[in-house]
């Protein structure tokens, strides 16, 4: 049953990420591209609640993402499975969730 | 039939911690590797322990690791797995051997017990017979998965089933599938919480290496793709 839940957020993140790792790498692009300085970067970002959105939603789909497939790769390479497992994933999911919101926040607000 | 040359064959002996033994057998034309095997049983080995009993591809007893693939050995053919003519023959892979080429199933088919791989009738015979519509969708789903003869191939060559001892395997769960979508069973909720999780459809890494070995052309990968779309349907739906 948490196998089952725990596929279903590993999928949805997924595809939720699909479209929002193109949209980064057309950020890049265009940002590279254009020349934009730090500042000129920063002055589209602040306050702008799309990119608080989507960059807030890649953050989170990702730290999912990331949690539920280290979770998969570790019940098979090694013996470690059920909850101290479902707990370990999670407590690296939230690390990745701060550390990616902290990043947002930085460019963001 | 003809003899035409001698073929070069490594047989696993012993259990576990077991060698291959070397032995030389006359080739001929249209020997199967179950023939090569009972050959060295009858003529030159007879502790050699293996299993077979129809000989035609029904019964499922005879699979074995030819040339590090697993195989049906009553039909297959030495010259089609073996041109150079050297055969290696070991027991299945993740089933513990017992001795020379037979492995312990237990495991196997207990894995079909634990996905409820076993039809729950709704009616007794003094009902009518239920008609069965031969075109309709789930009838054509549990008719493609239907052919299985246990033989456990796929479960050999499944990668998912070494790393993880628990996973039911692609045989267990394609009966669940076609089960799942047979109209007259009655525990298709009961099965499809058997099967949903990480020892069941979820842990199915959709590589196909099932597909690419059964012997009756099943396609293991894609009842599971069903079960795993079913148990996604219904968690969501609160009926999981
Ligand atoms: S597709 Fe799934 S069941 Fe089939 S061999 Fe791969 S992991 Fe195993
Ligand atoms: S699905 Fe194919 S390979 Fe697997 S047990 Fe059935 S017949 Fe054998
Ligand atoms: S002996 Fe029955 S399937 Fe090979």
């Amino acid at each position: 049953m948490s196998g089952t839940w725990a596929y279903i957020a590993q999928r949805t993140s997924a595809m939720i990420m699909a479209p929002l790792v193109i949209l980064h790498l057309v950020v890049i692009v265009y940002a590279v591209r254009s020349g934009l300085t730090a500042e000129a970067i920063l002055g589209r970002t602040q306050g702008s609640l799309f990119w608080g959105l989507a960059y807030g939603l890649f953050v989170l789909a990702a730290a999912v993402h990331a949690a539920t497939g280290v979770r998969v790769v570790i019940s098979e390479v090694t013996r470690w499975r059920g909850r101290s497992l479902n707990l370990a994933v999670s407590a690296f999911g939230l690390v990745l969730l701060v550390l990616g919101g902290r990043a947002v926040a930085a460019v963001v607000l | 039939m003809p003899t035409m040359s001698a073929l070069n064959v490594s047989v696993w002996r012993g259990a576990a911690d077991g060698r291959f033994e070397t032995f030389e057998v006359p080739h001929s034309t249209n020997q199967t590797v179950l023939d090569v095997v009972t050959y060295i049983q009858r003529l030159l080995d007879s502790t050699l322990s293996y299993r077979f009993a129809c000989r035609v591809g029904m019964c499922g007893s005879c699979a074995m690791t030819v040339n590090g693939r697993p195989r049906w050995t009553c039909r297959t053919h030495v010259t089609k797995v073996a041109p150079d003519l050297r055969l290696e023959i070991a027991p299945l892979k993740n089933l513990p051997v017992i001795k020379d080429l037979t492995v312990d199933m237990s495991d196997f088919f207990t894995k079909w017990q634990r996905a409820k791989g076993r039809f729950a009738p709704t009616k007794t015979r003094s009902d009518p017979v239920e008609k069965i519509i031969p075109d309709s969708q789930a009838r054509q789903a549990a008719d493609a998965g239907i052919e299985c003869i246990n033989c456990a191939v796929c479960y050999a060559a499944c990668d998912v089933v070494t790393w993880n001892p628990d996973y039911l395997g692609p045989a267990a769960l394609n009966r669940a599938w076609t089960l799942q979508n047979d109209t007259r069973d009655g525990d298709q909720r009961q099965r499809l919480r058997a099967v949903a999780g990480d020892a069941g459809c979820h842990a199915c890494h959709t590589h196909q290496s099932c597909q690419e070995h059964c012997p009756k052309n099943l396609n293991p990968t894609a009842s599971i793709a069903g079960l795993k779309a079913a148990a996604f349907r219904a968690a969501l739906t609160g009926k999981l």
